[in-house]
């Protein structure tokens, strides 16, 4: 059993979606749902237990040996990701029955929990697959599923928004195809670690800098790098809050990851760094993401927007991270992966709270939450404190280890940067704090009570992760380090 | 109680935090709170002594909750300089809390429990930052003492007090982020320790230009220290209540600050390489010109709140400008004159909110003839000027004694000047108060008889911090005794 753990993390979710139709009754497709994505935690934590004791974990599909076979490989990079997702889709999960109820009419609820199980399924197949061709087919089920998740939501931009999403998502899954493609071509192959192997002999051609070229923009697409962001901030603010705070925390990631591993892994880190100018390029964008998103940020009146436009600014830090490319600055991105997944889990879960009690996340809205809803209020203020960096929390883990990379490479003026983007974080953050605790309620506006306890829990369970991983961080800090040692080749 | 030293101050910084579960427990009862509150206050000054005695009996005391980082701990040690200021606030924390009780009922001030809870958390973090041994730890109780105060600034909810708050969280969380945690980060991996070592950490041949824009980032990040032109944050956030200003903006928070930078300077930096660094001597007349600028700000400030604000601004720049000095008179000097500060300071602001509370002014051209009304108020406001000062028989005396004999030791002739033209403007600015308070300019103005002295346990407080700025011109010994082995201990051969 134990020896199937790779393969049983993905093809739980992928079988148990399907099976949410004969179920039928939306509580115990609920129910189902949860103890699902339980699982493939459980299944999460014991791979990362056995990769940073024994080492990668490599699993023949079917039992046809790599590299004819397909195979799933598991280290340290992929069980950090694969846990931070499932973890994130159960806490997420437990507030769904109550928060769907509100946005999602009643006879597309069993919909919704296949469509969530089958995105669930698509991010930890991208994941945990060593082979090239599955991670596309995984990237097309996380996205489909993604797109008709968006569309569900109750406002009717919310099909706009999913349009625009699947326009963009569909260049860049078709981006990521060509890019694959090319590297079959010149290699034959299409297991990650033998296409490491191969893809040196042919560097010098053409069409493996196409490739790599293709690859790149559909990845960054994918994971919203500036400026090709345009289409997160819509499916972030008009999806149901579930399916937001879900994504924010994983579907980014997920893209990151590509990014990661076929840099690092794949293609190498001398051709990708050295050979191209990926440095300057993803340090550029990165830092014009963090500032044009962070502005954007403070201009928008809808909390989902608003958030949705810091999560952008935050994938400006993690590619600044990854931009560095020594190991303190990629350890500083896969920090950063895991935190802001707290950090943003927690804040769209706890705006999805308003929503479901006020029924709007316009700014005006908020007015007066302070002491309507406390306690949804106070976990958003100790996410917002995050968001900014502030000590004992997560966000100021990854701000230390960002900062020291910059400063170990000796970019003074880059680490002076970072520090002023997240000064702009104190503003946006502010805005809703003040609007919540120091303006009257809006006179048409019922009174509101404090959210229900299958609200509260989940939103504390994350608040309650980003201190304890802001004061305790061995968990978080260990396997970045070994992750990130790992794709440089040091033996820990 | 037989309690380890260990223990005892590991409940100095536990036993506030604490509190404030005992403070919602009982918030329904406003006696019971306060008797909460109060206690906690005693034990924690207990604690403290008895801390204080160890240190004496030269104990070393080494507490450690663990890594952050992997290199970066949480600890905590015992040491003249956090010791002064250690003992300094937990006692005035006992004393705000029976000043508080009278002017915050007779105030009718809302929302109370949450006021007591937030002044709690922000003793806990003082003491934290007091008792730190390294850099790392004493920056995350700076952030969490600033957010901390920040429902205590705007505790008002109006307008107003969002805008206070807006540039107090503002000025005091970028300038930690953008300046302070950068030079830690750089001082870390520069020196590869942040611990407070005595004679620095630097080694003996650092790059001196790298190591000059530290100290400036030091400087400029330590926000709390309000140097021009970081200060704006100390007068906006005079919308607190009263006790909240006293405490925290004349104690508590600004002298987090200067602690902070006082301890930058002599442990992390060492005196002797702070002495050779180019960017000293700017930052030496850029704390000159915070001094004598924002006493001639002070001047101009018709409201009391706003002109004891100004004076704290320009009293920082003294103890900022004395730990730059590199000498031991400086550091000496500085230190001490934490503590006289406070106690002066202190007693002004008490005055201040008594008149608030009994008479219903706040400024100062209305103020004339009140000490008739309230003589007892008055006279404490007259000692603590001269505290302020710098002149018998107020405790202000020695401090501003040794920060102008560190001048003179270092030749720096024209900061000396500055110091002797501050004191005079001191004069100008404070002592007016209460001469025209006893001898209205005209006889008409004397007014309302109805108005009595504040809240007796308001006047307590006060009569007891005036008496502390008269007890620390008679018998500063203590003070003096731990401040010099502040030098000794980061050893420097002690110089007269």
């Amino acid at each position: 059993m134990l020896v199937h753990l790779p393969i049983l993390q993905v093809i739980v979710p992928l079988m148990a979606a399907p099976a949410c139709l004969i179920l039928g009754r939306p509580r115990l497709v609920w129910l189902f749902s949860l103890i699902t994505s339980g699982i493939a935690f459980l299944i999460s934590v014991s791979l990362l237990r056995q990769v940073m004791s024994a080492g990668t974990i490599s699993y023949v599909l079917g039992g046809w040996s790599a590299p004819w076979g397909i195979e799933y490989r598991i280290d340290e990079l992929n069980a950090y990701l694969l846990l931070i997702i499932s973890a994130i889709s159960t806490v997420v999960l437990l507030a769904a029955q109550t928060s769907i109820k509100k946005e999602i009419p009643k006879d597309r609820h069993t919909l919704f929990y296949v469509l969530y199980l089958l995105s669930l399924a698509g991010m930890l197949g991208i994941v945990a697959t060593g082979d090239a061709f599955n991670v596309f087919v995984f990237l097309e089920i996380s996205s489909l599923s993604a797109y008709s998740l968006i569309s569900l939501g109750k406002d009717r931009r919310s099909l706009w928004a999913s349009y625009q999403y699947l326009i963009m998502g569909t260049i860049g899954a078709t981006f990521i195809l060509i890019g694959i493609g090319l590297m079959y071509q010149m290699t034959g192959t299409l297991n990650m670690e033998d296409l490491a192997v191969r893809l040196p002999e042919v560097t010098h051609t053409r069409t493996v800098f196409v490739a790599f070229a293709f690859f790149i923009v559909g990845v960054c697409l994918k994971l919203a790098l500036f400026p090709l962001h345009m289409w997160l901030p819509n499916a972030y603010a008009y999806a149901p809050s579930i399916v937001t705070a879900f994504f924010a925390a994983t579907s980014t990631k997920v893209a990151i990851y590509l990014l990661i591993r076929f840099t690092f892994s794949i293609f190498g880190i001398s051709f990708s760094f050295t050979t191209l100018p990926l440095q300057t390029i993803f340090l550029t964008l990165g830092l014009l993401g963090i500032f044009v998103a962070s502005i954007a940020a403070i201009y928008q009146k809808n909390v989902k927007h608003l958030l949705a436009y810091s999560s952008v600014a935050q994938v400006g830090y993690m590619i600044v991270g990854y931009s560095i490319s020594t190991t303190t600055g990629l350890m500083a991105t896969l920090l950063h992966l895991f935190n802001h997944a707290l950090m943003k889990g927690a804040l769209f879960l706890a705006v999805g709270a308003v929503m479901y009690r006020v029924g709007s996340t316009q700014l005006r809205d908020f007015q007066g939450l302070g002491h309507q809803m406390p306690i949804t209020m106070a976990a958003i203020v100790v996410g917002g404190l995050s968001l900014i960096g502030v000590p004992l929390t997560v966000g100021f883990i990854s701000k230390w280890y960002l900062l020291l990379a910059a400063i170990e490479n000796g970019w003074w003026p880059i680490a002076i940067l970072i520090l002023l983007g997240s000064l702009l974080a104190i503003v946006y953050v502010w805005r809703i704090v003040e609007a919540a605790y120091f303006k009257e309620p809006l006179i048409d506006r019922e009174p509101v009570k404090e959210a229900p306890l299958t609200f509260l829990l989940p939103v504390w369970v994350l608040v309650t992760a980003n201190i304890y991983f802001g004061v305790d961080t061995r968990l978080s800090v260990q396997v970045a380090q070994a992750a990130s040692q790992s794709l440089f080749g040091v033996s820990p | 109680m037989n309690l380890s030293l260990e223990l005892m101050l590991q409940l100095c910084i536990i036993l506030p935090l604490i509190t404030t579960l005992g403070i919602v427990a009982t918030g329904r009862n406003q006696n019971l709170r306060e008797g909460v509150t109060i206690s906690a206050a005693l034990l924690v000054f207990y604690f403290v002594i008895n801390l204080y005695h160890g240190l004496q009996q030269g104990k070393h005391i080494n507490v450690h909750w663990g890594q952050i980082i992997p290199g970066m701990q949480l600890s905590f040690t015992i040491e003249a300089l956090g010791m002064i200021f250690a003992l300094i606030a937990s006692f005035l924390w006992f004393i705000t809390t029976i000043y508080s009780i009278g002017y915050m009922r007779s105030h009718h001030e809302k929302n109370q429990t949450r006021f007591y809870c937030c002044f709690a958390i922000a003793i806990g973090c003082v003491m934290g930052i007091a008792f730190a041994d390294n850099l790392f730890t004493l920056f995350i109780f700076y952030e969490v003492l600033t957010l901390s105060t920040y429902p205590l600034v705007t505790h008002a909810g109006t307008e107003e007090a969002k805008k206070g708050g807006r540039i107090y969280l503002g000025i005091l969380l970028s300038t930690s982020i953008a300046f302070f945690l950068l030079a830690i980060v750089s001082t870390w991996f520069i020196a590869g320790t942040v611990n407070f070592e005595p004679g620095g950490i630097f080694g003996p041949e650092p790059d001196i230009m790298i190591v000059s824009v530290l100290l400036v980032l030091f400087v400029f990040g330590i926000g709390k220290a309000a140097i021009m032109p970081f200060h704006r944050w100390l007068p906006a956030a005079m919308v607190a209540p009263t006790p909240v200003s006293s405490l925290l903006h004349a104690v508590a928070v600004v002298k987090a600050g200067v602690f902070t930078v006082l301890k930058v300077c002599v442990f992390i930096f060492g005196i002797d390489l702070l002495d050779k660094l180019p960017s000293t001597q700017f930052l030496l007349y850029l704390a000159g010109a915070t001094v004598l600028l924002s006493s001639l700000v002070a001047m101009r400030q018709d409201n009391l709140k706003a002109r004891l604000a100004y004076s704290t601004i320009s009293q920082l720049g003294y103890i900022t400008l004395g730990a730059l000095l590199a000498s031991s008179s400086g550091v000496i000097g500085s230190s001490m004159h934490i503590a006289t500060h406070a106690f002066g300071k202190i007693t002004l602001f008490f005055c201040a909110g008594a008149v608030l509370v009994a008479a219903h002014k706040s400024k100062i051209s209305e103020m004339g003839g009140l000490g008739r009304q309230m003589p007892i108020t008055m006279v404490a406001f007259f000692i603590a000027s001269l505290s302020i000062i710098g002149v018998p028989p107020a405790g202000g005396t020695w401090s501003k004694w040794y920060l102008l004999l560190g001048t003179m030791e270092t030749e720096q002739w024209i900061l000396m000047a500055v110091l002797m033209i501050s004191s005079l403007l001191n004069i100008v600015y404070l002592l007016p108060i209460p001469i025209r308070a006893f001898f209205p300019a005209n006889k008409a103005s004397i007014g309302d008889v109805q108005i009595k002295e504040a809240p007796l346990p308001s006047l307590i407080a006060l009569c007891i911090t005036c008496l502390m700025c008269v007890v620390l011109f008679v018998y500063p010994q203590p003070l003096y005794e731990l401040a010099t082995s502040i030098m000794e201990t980061s050893g420097v051969v002690h110089g007269q």
